[in-house]
């Protein structure tokens, strides 16, 4: 039998060297590349009429555009107009790597910590330049918490500065394990029933039915919280502690 | 000790993470049901806030399968 982890496999399908680096076209770029068209498509073919009254498809763009807008109106406020296009980007890219895994055979690049870290890294790196752009040094007062005796501020002061560093990697490895870890649990019970044959494996059948439900849910969810965290990150650079 | 043996104890150690996950899990819902039951119309407006909060804890029951999986595999 198979081994849950062999779907995470990255295969070369086109092999290219670039000055000694590997930059293969793996399955992983692949199914990147898919998400992008796809999202494209969405957007794209669904506001072709640019209707008043929208079509299912033109319904479906603006519910998406409205959802990641309110979001950032919310969070981030005035300040964070301008970051819209990239948390929306941001958003429906984890958001359909993510649906998109779920269909059978296909493969998930945000299972990969490589492609999490990337983005989160991005994001650290940006809200941190775009806090110092905007406040120059005064952005380090974001690690001094207000009303705080000094001699708590000895032992707080190293706790934030940690947890500022730390963001870049909860981020990445929360939406990575939660794809991977998903994803190897539906495989092993798949293993269940293969083990169980057609007397006892309608048990975890079952399972695998309720749990792929529950897995679509929490593709959503992990979009959601990767686009969340980023405005609440950005908040804290623009607003510093507000 | 084998050192494959140790492997495996530690783990299996690695997962009880997931009590105090539990624990999180169950107080995230268990409160949010208590507080829409005391006030049903305020329910919506804080459910994005609730599935927030499941998401970040599930993702320290994660963080927890990530080191067993570290311990497992790669050393």
């Amino acid at each position: 039998m198979h081994s849950p982890m062999e779907q995470f496999e990255i295969k070369r399908l086109l092999h290219l060297n670039l000055f000694g680096i590997d930059a293969s076209f793996t399955n992983s770029s692949t199914w990147m590349i898919i998400a992008v068209i796809l999202a494209t498509a969405v957007f794209v073919w669904g506001m072709r009429q640019r209707a008043l009254v929208p079509g299912k498809l033109q319904s479906v763009a603006e519910l998406g555009y409205e959802f990641i807008a309110g979001m950032v109106r919310d969070n981030v406020g005035d300040g964070g107009k301008k970051y819209f296009p990239f948390i929306l980007t941001l958003f429906i890219f984890i958001l359909f790597c993510n649906v998109l895994g779920m269909v059978p055979y296909s493969f998930t690049p945000t299972s990969h910590i490589v492609v999490t870290f990337a983005m989160a890294a991005f994001v650290f790196v940006g809200v941190t330049l775009i806090g110092f752009a905007r406040h120059g040094v005064h952005f380090l007062s974001l690690f001094v918490p207000k009303g705080v005796p000094f001699a708590l501020l000895l032992l707080l002061v190293p706790i934030e500065i940690i947890s500022y560093f730390i963001r870049p990697f909860s981020l990445s490895i929360r939406l990575f394990a939660n794809m991977l870890a998903g994803h190897t649990m539906l495989k092993v019970f798949g293993g269940f029933v293969v083990m169980l044959g057609i007397i006892g494996g309608w048990a975890p059948l079952a399972f695998i039915v309720v749990f792929t439900g529950l897995e679509l849910l929490i593709a959503f969810l992990q979009a959601y919280v990767f686009a969340i965290l980023t405005c609440l990150y950005l908040n804290d650079a623009i607003h510093l502690h507000h | 000790m084998d050192a494959s043996a140790a492997k495996l104890i530690g783990a299996g150690l690695a997962t009880i993470a997931l009590a105090g996950v539990g624990v999180g899990i169950g107080n995230i819902f268990g409160s949010f049901v208590s507080g829409a039951l005391r006030n049903p119309e305020a329910a919506p407006r804080v459910f994005g806030n609730v599935l927030l909060g499941f998401a970040l804890t599930e993702a320290v029951a994660l963080f927890a399968l990530v080191i067993a999986f570290m311990i497992l595999f790669v050393f």
